[in-house]
């Protein structure tokens, strides 16, 4: 399917050309009205179409929040886990089922606060996955709390006279962690932000994408920056496309511009790559690659290597 | 020493200690992915695998951390991996909440918990059985799970085997609580040849794709399951759940999905208890213990019956869901039952309410570091038969 067909003849069709790839039993959804997160599945679910990548090997991994409500809404393999740990949980994932394509889609809360330590230590294994970073600057689910991406002198419930703590960059964090694919896209850059999404698809290592999303609900409307629509004014009329800027220049400051493209994309050896080189040159031909999951179809109650000898279940 | 076979099951006699026994009884059931964090005293068990997987086939990997690594198994169960991950009391309590998260998703996997002395860091090198209880109740919510206690190296072998296949069977997380010393133990183990273990399959789900539903139980109250991958388009969630994954946030949902998940362990308690009984019938007194606590209380039940008295003994294995049918019916016949265990009552709460008053229940404590003073087990039973 190609981008013109996704878009319909608006107004004509008596269904949504992307009905097939959400859950429709469960809509409507509990986003609000000019979430960016919408803009975020249509991306995504356009780019999974252009990448060629069969549907069946794409599996989606969420954590907490409003943003990990995601995979719930995707109608692929999909895992809404615990607050922080979408990461490791496609880490076990991805290295238990190579052959997958794994995408965790989560929030800025979710990924870089009470998951930063498996955020680093995914993007420094180079884990052979795609990463889309909702950041709407708070907690948006549990009210407008301060995330560590609110940034300075921005409100938020739990930071009542202005956060004052230092935001993370995410785009130097994790390239600074070794991310070989990094890229910073705000939800008016729909075509950028799919383009992005597919290539990240299609990179091999540890993808990461941050989605600048508006929160009209509760930190738009709390900092009286208007309406959806007056964010994503605000999104076009200050976003800086540079890229292959350094990560370091791509801090968020608040209400001033924001440095948006693909910052970084480059080759380095996955996880399992690098593990399965040192195994061949440490053990050489005793090196046995692990098989893979267990197979239904053929029953396997072992790895390959004796399932002529399995036992019959009780 | 017989010489080992080659494939990855090490059949012959070995002598090892009851961390590389457990390492070994996960490859023999099958075991193809473990993630771990280092913590002492469990990690000559990953340290075996991380040996052993290369060389026959399975992946290892050390996590950043434990909440880290029970993640990563829930994800490797779902991606179609036998997992395992490892641990001791202080990681314990870093991965209860993702043991909820396998209970609710219904999800495959062994916990081995190799107990040190506690509370915090406790006693990093000694040993206790202070988990007993955080395995039953560490995670939130309500929920039932099984739990396995080993008392030698042969039974890290064996149980380790037995604990895949419950959790194969029932889908849910198995705690495989060691204690330091039967960690640390080492001892005659012998392995029988591959194709003279049991091990179960996994309860694939193998018809149409769209007609599966991942929480429709089957006749026992357990659903089958799939692999990511393979298309099914199934959501999987902590969420209180429909039988279709689908997050329903209400009071009907809630009652269904969890008193399934309460009920496929309530209704199976036969088939899940594994107690080990001796000199029980006509006994005044019946000592109950675990773990290490079960090896030493076996002198002090030698020593008290060198003295006349009729003392039984009834070995914990299964120690969740707790023998309570079985303590009771011996409860009604008995003077006293004595529980050493190393902690100050954990299990022994457990004993007590199922003896219900029936007779006196006496408890050995210790706070860990060390195993009982035999002597101290064998007071008690004196004083139990008075």
């Amino acid at each position: 399917m190609n981008p013109n067909q996704l878009l319909g003849k608006r107004g004509t069709t008596d269904s949504h050309p992307m009905e097939g790839f959400l859950r429709m039993d469960r809509m409507p959804h509990i986003w609000c009205s000019t979430c960016g997160l919408g803009t975020c599945l249509t991306a995504f679910i356009a780019a999974a179409q252009e990448s060629a990548i069969p549907r069946e090997d794409i599996v989606v991994v969420s954590g907490i929040g409003c943003t990990g409500r995601a995979a719930g809404y995707l109608k692929y393999d999909s895992f809404h886990t615990t607050h922080g740990r979408a990461l490791p949980y496609a880490t076990g994932l991805k290295v238990a089922s190579p052959r997958l394509k794994v995408c965790v889609i989560s929030g800025d809360g979710d990924l870089v606060s009470i998951g930063g330590n498996h955020l680093i230590h995914a993007a420094r294994r180079n884990m052979d996955m795609t990463v889309i970073c909702v950041n709407n600057f708070n907690y948006a689910m549990t009210g407008g709390q301060a995330a560590p991406s609110t940034p300075q002198g921005a409100s938020a419930t739990t930071a009542p006279y202005g956060a004052f703590e230092r935001p993370f960059n995410f785009p130097f964090l994790v390239d600074s962690c070794g991310a070989t694919y990094v890229a910073r896209w705000t939800a008016l850059h729909v075509r950028q932000l799919t383009i992005a999404i597919k290539e990240a698809l299609l990179h091999r290592g540890f993808s990461f994408i941050e989605v600048i999303s508006p929160c009209p609900t509760v930190y738009g409307r709390r900092n009286r920056l208007g309406s959806g629509l007056d964010l994503m004014k605000f999104y076009h009329d200050h976003s800086i496309t540079k890229n292959f800027a350094s990560t370091r220049e791509c801090d968020i400051k608040f209400q001033q511009d924001i440095i948006v493209g693909k910052f970084v994309q480059r080759d380095e050896p996955t996880f399992l790559d690098a593990m399965d080189a040192q195994m061949k040159k440490t053990l050489g031909a005793k090196f046995v690659p692990y098989v893979g999951p267990m197979d239904p179809a053929r029953d396997m109650t072992e790895s390959s290597h004796d399932s002529d000898r399995v036992p019959k279940p009780k | 020493m017989s010489k080992p076979k080659r494939g990855p099951v090490l059949t012959g006699a070995h002598y090892l200690d009851g961390d590389h026994a457990c390492a070994e009884g996960a490859i023999a059931a099958g075991c193809r992915f473990i993630a771990g964090y280092p913590i002492t005293p469990s990690t000559e068990v990953a340290e075996r695998l991380a040996e052993r997987f290369p060389r026959i086939g399975g992946t290892f990997i050390q996590m950043e951390d434990e909440l880290a690594s029970i993640a990563a198994v829930l994800g490797a169960a779902w991606g179609g991996a036998r997992a395992m991950t490892v641990t001791s009391g202080p990681g314990f309590s870093l991965m209860v909440e993702n043991i909820g998260l396998g209970v609710m998703t219904e999800t495959p996997c062994v916990v081995v918990n190799v107990q040190r002395g506690g509370p915090s860091t406790g006693l990093p090198t000694l040993t206790g059985q202070q988990d007993m209880m955080q395995a039953r109740w560490g995670s939130h919510g309500d929920y039932e799970i099984i739990a396995l206690s080993p008392s030698s190296p042969q039974e890290c072998f064996d149980l380790t085997v037995t604990a895949f296949n419950l959790s194969e069977k029932y889908r849910v997380p198995v705690m495989f609580m060691m204690d330091e010393c039967v960690g640390h133990m080492t001892e005659k183990v012998v392995i029988p040849e591959a194709d003279t273990i049991e091990v179960w399959p996994r309860r694939w789900y193998r018809g149409p794709k769209d007609k599966y539903l991942p929480y429709a139980p089957e006749k026992d109250g357990v659903p089958l399951m799939i692999r990511a991958g393979d298309d099914h388009r199934v959501h999987v969630t902590g969420l209180t759940h429909d039988q279709r994954g689908y997050p329903i946030i209400n009071a009907d949902t809630q009652r269904v999905c969890v008193s399934r998940l309460v009920d496929k362990i309530r209704n199976n308690l036969d088939d899940l208890m594994i107690v080990k009984e001796e000199q029980v019938e006509g006994a005044d007194v019946v000592v109950v213990a675990y773990g290490i606590s079960a090896r030493v209380a076996t002198k002090a039940i030698t020593d008290a019956r060198k003295q006349g008295i009729r003392v039984g003994f009834l070995r914990l294995i299964t120690v969740w869901p707790f023998p309570e049918k079985r303590i009771r019916e011996l409860a009604g016949k008995v003077k006293s039952l004595v529980m050493p265990e190393i902690n100050m009552g954990q299990m022994f709460r457990e004993m007590e309410r199922a003896a219900n008053g029936q007779c006196k229940s006496l408890l050995v404590p210790h706070c860990g570091g060390w195993v009982h003073d035999p002597n101290d087990i064998l007071k008690a039973i004196l004083e139990g038969a008075r």
